[in-house]
């Protein structure tokens, strides 16, 4: 049994009066109900003891590969490094193909290129970091030339960082204005919106910064840069679960979510995808409204996929590192 | 495109080892009851009978109170409290070390699913005997006066909704004031207490101290009249309650009641709403709502009833009904057939005064006694379904417009045991918290318990509090 999306309730341009001015920004994201320290993450802790094994277990492991945004943002990053990743990414089991791969590659701008290159003629996309990630501080322009740049050179996806100092002062109309600046300067490519949650302080920012990322147009909102700890969590993902859920409902407009960031074992993985189930239900299943930004978590997800096929474990040698 | 459908995850009954009988634990051992005679008990899931105990009859009873008797005399009470305490951290430590089978054997005997026996019953049960264990030799600071003195002997009488946690609740504070005791279980789930029995062996507790009679109510009748009893703790059903306080009224016997309720869990418009789903769902859906203080009547204020019902419906579907073994089981199987048949009737009964009934598509297993999750909408205060308990998963949904009105409300029922209150507002929960007459009020939050915390009701709920040093008190002369 799952949870099923009830027909919406109305539009997102009914919810334009919301953006008009900065005092009907506030008055509406304070206007969101609270959330529950104790409660939302007791939720999220009774949701990871279900029991997800043999024929669920599979299910769910294939379609963790298929939601994970591979990622490498390193200074070190080299075009070689990069184009393993994406060989990777193809076929992340040489082994076995059936293998699925990953939704996409997640790069650095300059990048991009070499990762477009190197996945040429496959379904894999090629996602970048913009707007002058992680901290994002930069000047608006620049951080658009930065998404431009990237869209210019292939990107079919971008991640942003919102301005969090802005958020957390209260100029909420500045952050709205500047995603939505974003996602034009996006073009065709999707939008993730990074709230990063680990220095939004309170569950109750983290819905209201959901909200804000919806209400200017993000395609996805996603947990963290991974350059903050904490990143994603499961209650923090909840929250925001729980929002596109019910933008949903209000709106008729699914937006998906990225957990990313400090997921590393198979195991953390399905209890994400439990919690994706059981909050938002089947729409939310899919690589197209569900990520896991992470890079060592694919290992493991392949790890554990032998490991129910043969019924044994294969050392960590036999898994490639990139 | 396939939906993720949990597969099977049965915990393994393996661990566990039913004896096809089972005696009466009377002076520290096993024996037969006096005029032999027997009843089943059964898993409510598949009906399946799973052993056959003694019916401890009036001569039962009575071997089993002079055994408490000289134990009380010649040993525990002249046991310094230190060395009572290592046998109840004795029996705390081997609890938790067979907690996966005591929890198996719960959910086989009781119906309740696996993933609330062992993670709700067995780590409380093994938390009472620890922090009664730690009160053992420090009596004298709990606040009761300097030198406080046993009762004696306590017949304790429990249900059947949390048999080991109810038997640890009445157990451990008895113990470690000094008192010796004999327990009843209730008829439908004796299992787990001739587990502990055995537990009581494994700790070398000096014979006598704990004794278990199983039986139905004519055993639990003849143990709270029978005369060598100092001290009368009972859990369960109002009717009962008020049939041994008459009982036993006059008498020198020290009483302690935890009876029915009808708690209100109140939900004001600015409550965080997802969180108040959540513990709308704890509240009564919880151990199929077979909870003395489940929250079975819904408060909410009228602004926000429609949207949170749809939020309160959603989730319910997701709720996952059948084998109580399966680790994802939310929902197990009723205890027993009556209890069935009472929730039926009562349900009947609302439909037939007006309410509207609702439950989640969910299928019900062939074999075993099971009841959908259910909502009523649309019930006001003169309903049955309002005012009498159902003890089943069945939710009475009221609204209210002022916070009088929902004060007014929660406090006109005969009960008084427990209430819940939802708002962002610190200075509402601390209004609501002193005008609510019940035992317990939680604050966004429900069915949360911890052992230093004293539980008990107003009115027709009970009295006497167990938890915490007032559940002390309850076994001490002060």
């Amino acid at each position: 049994m799952t949870a099923t999306a009830p027909s919406p309730t109305g539009t997102v341009e009914d919810l334009a009066d919301a953006v008009a001015s900065t005092s009907t920004l506030r008055r509406f994201l304070h206007g969101l109900p609270g959330v529950d320290q104790v409660g939302v993450e007791a939720r999220a802790a009774g949701l990871a003891t279900r029991s997800v094994k043999t024929t669920a277990k599979q299910f769910a492991l294939d379609l963790a590969v298929r939601m994970v945004d591979l990622t490498t943002l390193e200074g070190q990053d080299t075009p070689g490094k990069v184009r393993a990743l994406c060989a990777k990414g193809r076929r992340p089991d040489p082994t076995d193909p059936s293998c699925p791969a990953v939704a996409a590659i997640c790069v650095y701008g300059d990048m991009v290129e070499t990762a477009v290159d190197a996945l040429d003629g496959s379904d894999v996309k090629v996602a970048a970091v913009a707007t002058a990630f992680p901290s994002g501080r930069a000047p608006l322009d620049i951080k658009l030339e930065d998404v431009r740049a990237a869209v210019d050179a292939g990107a079919d996806e971008i991640d942003m960082v919102i301005d969090r100092g802005a958020f957390l002062a209260g100029r909420y109309l500045d952050v709205h204005d500047e995603i939505v600046a974003t996602k034009e300067a996006c073009g065709d490519a999707h939008l993730k919106v990074i709230l990063e949650t680990g220095e939004l302080a309170t569950y109750d920012n983290v819905r209201r910064a959901s909200w804000l990322a919806m209400l200017a147009g993000a395609d996805v909102i996603k947990t963290s840069t991974g350059k903050v700890s904490p990143a994603a969590t499961l209650p923090v993902t909840l929250v925001m679960l729980e929002a596109v859920r019910d933008f949903r409902g209000q709106t008729g407009r699914l937006v998906g979510v990225k957990a990313a960031g400090g997921i590393r074992a198979a195991k953390d993985a399905v209890r994400y995808l439990v919690m994706v189930n059981e909050t938002c239900g089947d729409d939310w299943l899919t690589p197209d409204a569900f990520r896991f930004g992470a890079s060592s978590l694919l290992n493991d997800l392949l790890m554990q996929r032998q490991k129910l096929a043969t019924g044994r474990y294969a050392g960590p040698d036999y898994f490639t590192l990139d | 495109m396939p939906t993720f459908e949990y597969a099977p995850a049965p915990e393994s009954s393996a661990i566990v080892d039913i004896q096809p009988s089972y005696g009466l634990f009377i002076d520290g051992e096993m024996v037969d009851p006096i005029d032999g005679s027997r009843f089943k008990t059964v898993n409510p899931a598949t009906e399946e009978v799973l052993s056959e105990v003694a019916a401890a009859g009036p001569r039962d009873v009575d071997r089993a109170v002079t055994a408490a008797r000289a134990a009380y005399q010649s040993t525990w009470s002249q046991l310094p409290g230190r060395e009572r305490g290592k046998y109840l951290f004795r029996l705390a430590r081997l609890v938790q070390e067979r907690a996966r089978e005591l929890a198996v054997l719960e959910s086989i005997d009781n119906g309740k699913p696996i993933r609330e026996s062992r993670d709700v019953d067995l780590p409380l049960v093994a938390a009472h005997f620890f922090y009664y264990a730690g009160w053992a030799d420090k009596l004298g600071y709990a606040g009761v006066g300097p030198d406080p003195r046993p009762l004696g002997v306590a017949a304790q009488v429990i249900p059947w909704n949390f048999p080991l946690l109810m038997l640890a609740w009445k157990i451990a504070p008895a113990l470690a004031a000094g008192n010796t005791v004999v327990l009843k279980p209730a008829e439908t789930t004796p299992l787990t207490a001739l587990a502990f029995a055995d537990i009581c062996r494994q700790a070398d507790l000096p014979p006598g101290v704990a004794n278990i009679l199983t039986g139905a109510g004519e055993t639990g009748q003849a143990l709270v009249e029978h005369p060598g009893v100092d001290k009368v703790a009972f859990t369960g059903s109002t009717e009962v309650g008020r049939a041994i306080a008459r009982s036993v009224a006059g008498s020198r016997k020290k009483v302690t009641l935890e009876l029915g309720g009808k708690a209100a869990n109140v939900v004001f418009d600015d409550a965080p709403i997802d969180q108040a789903v959540e513990g709308i769902v704890n509240g009564i859906f919880f151990n199929q709502g077979h909870v003395c203080c489940a929250g079975s009547r819904l408060l909410v204020q009228e602004s926000i009833a429609d949207e949170l019902l749809d939020r309160l419906k959603r989730r319910l579907a997701t709720l996952r009904l059948g084998d109580p073994l399966d680790k994802n089981t939310d929902i197990g199987a009723i205890n027993s057939s009556a209890q069935l048949d009472r929730i039926r009737e009562l349900s009947h009964a609302g439909e037939l005064e007006g309410a509207e009934r609702w439950s989640p598509p969910c299928d019900l297993p062939d074999r075993g006694w099971w009841f959908p999750p259910t909502v009523f909408t649309g019930v006001t205060q003169a309903h049955r379904i309002a005012r009498e308990e159902i003890f089943g998963p069945v939710l009475s949904v009221l609204t209210f417009r002022t916070p009088a009105e929902a004060l007014e409300k929660a406090n006109n029922t005969p009960y008084g045991l427990s209430a819940g209150v939802w708002t962002d507002k610190g200075s509402r929960i601390l209004w609501m918290a002193q005008r609510l007459r019940a035992g317990v009020v939680w604050a966004n939050t429900f069915n949360r318990f911890d052992p230093t915390s004293p539980f008990g009701g107003y009115k027709e709920s009970g009295y006497g509090r167990e938890g915490g040093r007032h559940g002390l008190e309850a076994y001490l002369d002060v």
